[in-house]
């Protein structure tokens, strides 16, 4: 399938080629003798650019569609006013209140727990897992969340990771009430971020810098030796890297398929009815996120826990890593772009350009001799 | 700025269809609307060069710095314009003219060797040597009839890139049989699709 191009430079290693995904513009090899015309012609490499300045399957990953407007005619106005009313009104009050009443409830259990039974390592992990689990369910149901999980539910034995597709923050939620996973997360500023390095410190959780290139060896360790302990939570990557809008997949990053582990992947479907449960970092910050959530009818998701998947022999990581995600993006019917998620935050290599004029060069070489 | 078309008005639309000379039809051009806002996203008007560096297919494209230099700070009216030369319906003279005015950097109506060597230069990067890459120039320039020292203008170009029946004799050696069918008006292919929803 794809070949493993063995560069110097860290980032490429993470990448496929992408040249077998994308659209040449010029579909015939020319062949002949060079002319002053074929030199001039630059009609493939424009229409190339300029098809990507019309449309380009980059952007529309991230795109979040508003939704079509229902309530354009006489009837349908007042019922969605007296939807406004109740939902900001009646139901988002008494989903604040839950939600407070949920954190009264788990921090007054959380800081005993974790301070008092400092001695008995077990128990407190399990009572701290528990916690976890519940702190995560008030927070779904402040929602109104409507999860339908399907297929086993995770087992805690060494040497499995998990992986899921990403489409928010609310990702780590969903499954998160479920099983009370360690997670590798981006560090965030203001009250997440105090939340990521207090109660989610205890799980286990790595934390990493998109910003730092050396960061990537420390946590590939972080990682292998989380996966190799024994009573560790299990652990739960997004392999994309970046939030997607739930109707594409980009490229998974190989970092978890090479720790020679069991890799159970999870494909999770959000249903727009009521909300679109896409994060756009760029438009909104989490909390706004939130809000949105939390004024809207409900958020519906689908969660399907695929079956176990090894490194098939003779099979490279990034192989791997692309199979994985043929199957989760089948299940949740999502579409594969073969572009990096960190392409949100920079640019491409200029490895991808070289190449381009690279087989440009050789073609009017190679021309230049037949003559 | 929204990203509905409600902000563009029947008169607006009309108006940019104009402008193009109907190059484009009017779901296109609510079409290219749409993504010129996408791009746009401070809102303030015209496409700077972050904002289209930001589309990873444009940036690894060898000609991106010189197609930016001839869309940046364009308004929606002008970025149709621009882009009329790839639609279907554009003719053979405006493809050609659009790829003349690509190659004549400073805007003097006539190319020269210079001009040429750098688009050369852009599309094969370090891969040809600089002398290479001008005696290559030099050598299919002489074959065409012209010398170094020559400038070259739009009617030159349109000569060149469209194959008429005075070349077909040259042409028939290189191109495949079916192709020689079409041949009749041109086989210079620049064409993009406007995704219409």
């Amino acid at each position: 399938m794809n070949k493993l191009n063995t560069s110097s430079s860290e980032l490429d290693l993470d990448r496929p080629n992408i040249e077998d995904y994308l659209p040449s513009g010029s579909i015939q090899e020319p062949h002949g003798t060079l002319r002053l015309r074929d030199l001039l012609d630059i009609s493939p490499t424009l229409t190339e650019a300029a098809g990507a300045i019309v449309d380009d399957s980059f952007t529309r990953c991230f795109k979040s569609n508003p939704p079509e407007p229902w309530n354009w005619n006489i009837y349908l106005f007042p019922l969605w006013c007296l939807g406004v009313v109740v939902r900001y009104g009646l139901l988002f009050p008494s989903r604040v209140l839950v939600l407070t009443i949920g954190w009264i409830i788990f921090l007054s259990c959380y800081f005993p727990v974790h301070f008092l039974l400092k001695g008995h390592d077990k128990l407190r992990k399990k009572l701290e897992r528990g916690l976890v689990e519940l702190i995560c369910s008030f927070f779904v149901g402040s929602w109104t969340g409507v999860v339908k999980y399907h297929g086993p539910r995770p087992s805690i034995r060494p040497k499995q990771i998990f992986v899921a597709n990403h489409t928010s923050m609310i990702d780590f939620i969903v499954l998160e009430q479920m099983t009370a996973f360690a997670v590798i997360m981006q560090k965030h500023p203001g009250w997440v971020g105090l939340l990521q390095s207090t109660i989610l410190e205890s799980l286990g959780c790595i934390w990493f810098n998109r910003s730092e290139s050396k960061d990537r060896e420390i946590v590939a360790r972080k990682l292998r030796e989380h996966v190799h302990g024994a009573d560790n939570n299990p652990l739960l990557v997004f392999p994309e890297g970046t939030c997607v809008n739930n109707h594409y997949t980009v490229m998974f990053k190989k970092g978890a398929f090479e720790l020679g582990c069991t890799v159970c992947p999870i494909a999770i479907k959000y249903n727009k009815i009521f909300v679109d449960a896409f994060w756009n970092s760029r438009k909104q910050s989490f909390t706004t996120h939130l809000l949105q959530l939390m004024t809207s009818w409900a958020v519906v998701c689908d969660v399907w826990y695929l079956e176990p998947q090894n490194l098939k022999p003779g099979e490279t990581p990034i192989e791997f890593a692309e199979r994985v995600r043929d199957i989760i993006s089948v299940r949740a019917g999502l579409k594969k772009v073969p572009w990096d998620g960190y392409l949100k935050y920079s640019r491409p290599s200029p490895k991808h350009r070289e190449r381009k004029q690279q087989s440009f060069a050789e073609s009017v070489l190679r021309r230049l001799e037949e003559r | 700025m929204g990203n509905s078309s409600s902000m563009l008005t029947q008169y607006d639309i009309e108006e940019v269809q104009e402008h193009c000379s109907n190059t484009f039809s009017q779901q296109e051009i609510v079409s290219l609307y749409q993504r010129f806002c996408q791009l746009d996203r401070n809102g303030c008007g015209f496409i700077s060069a972050e904002e289209f560096m930001t589309v990873p297919e444009f940036a690894v494209n060898p000609l991106s710095q010189r197609l930016f230099r001839m869309v940046d700070g364009l308004n929606f009216k002008e970025f149709v314009l621009f882009l009329s030369a790839f639609s279907s319906r554009a003719s053979l003279q405006q493809k050609v003219e659009f790829i003349f005015k690509v190659y004549d950097s400073d805007g003097n109506g006539k190319v020269t060797f210079n001009e040429m060597l750098d688009i050369l230069r852009d599309l094969t990067g370090q891969f040809i040597s600089e002398q290479q890459r001008e005696k290559v120039l030099t050598q299919v320039l002489e074959e065409a009839g012209y010398t170094k020292d020559s400038l070259l203008v739009q009617a030159d170009f349109m000569k060149l890139l469209s194959y008429s029946s005075e070349t077909i004799l040259d042409v028939v050696n290189t191109v495949p049989v079916l192709d020689i069918l079409i041949l009749g008006n041109s086989v210079l292919k620049m064409e993009v699709e406007v995704p219409v929803d």
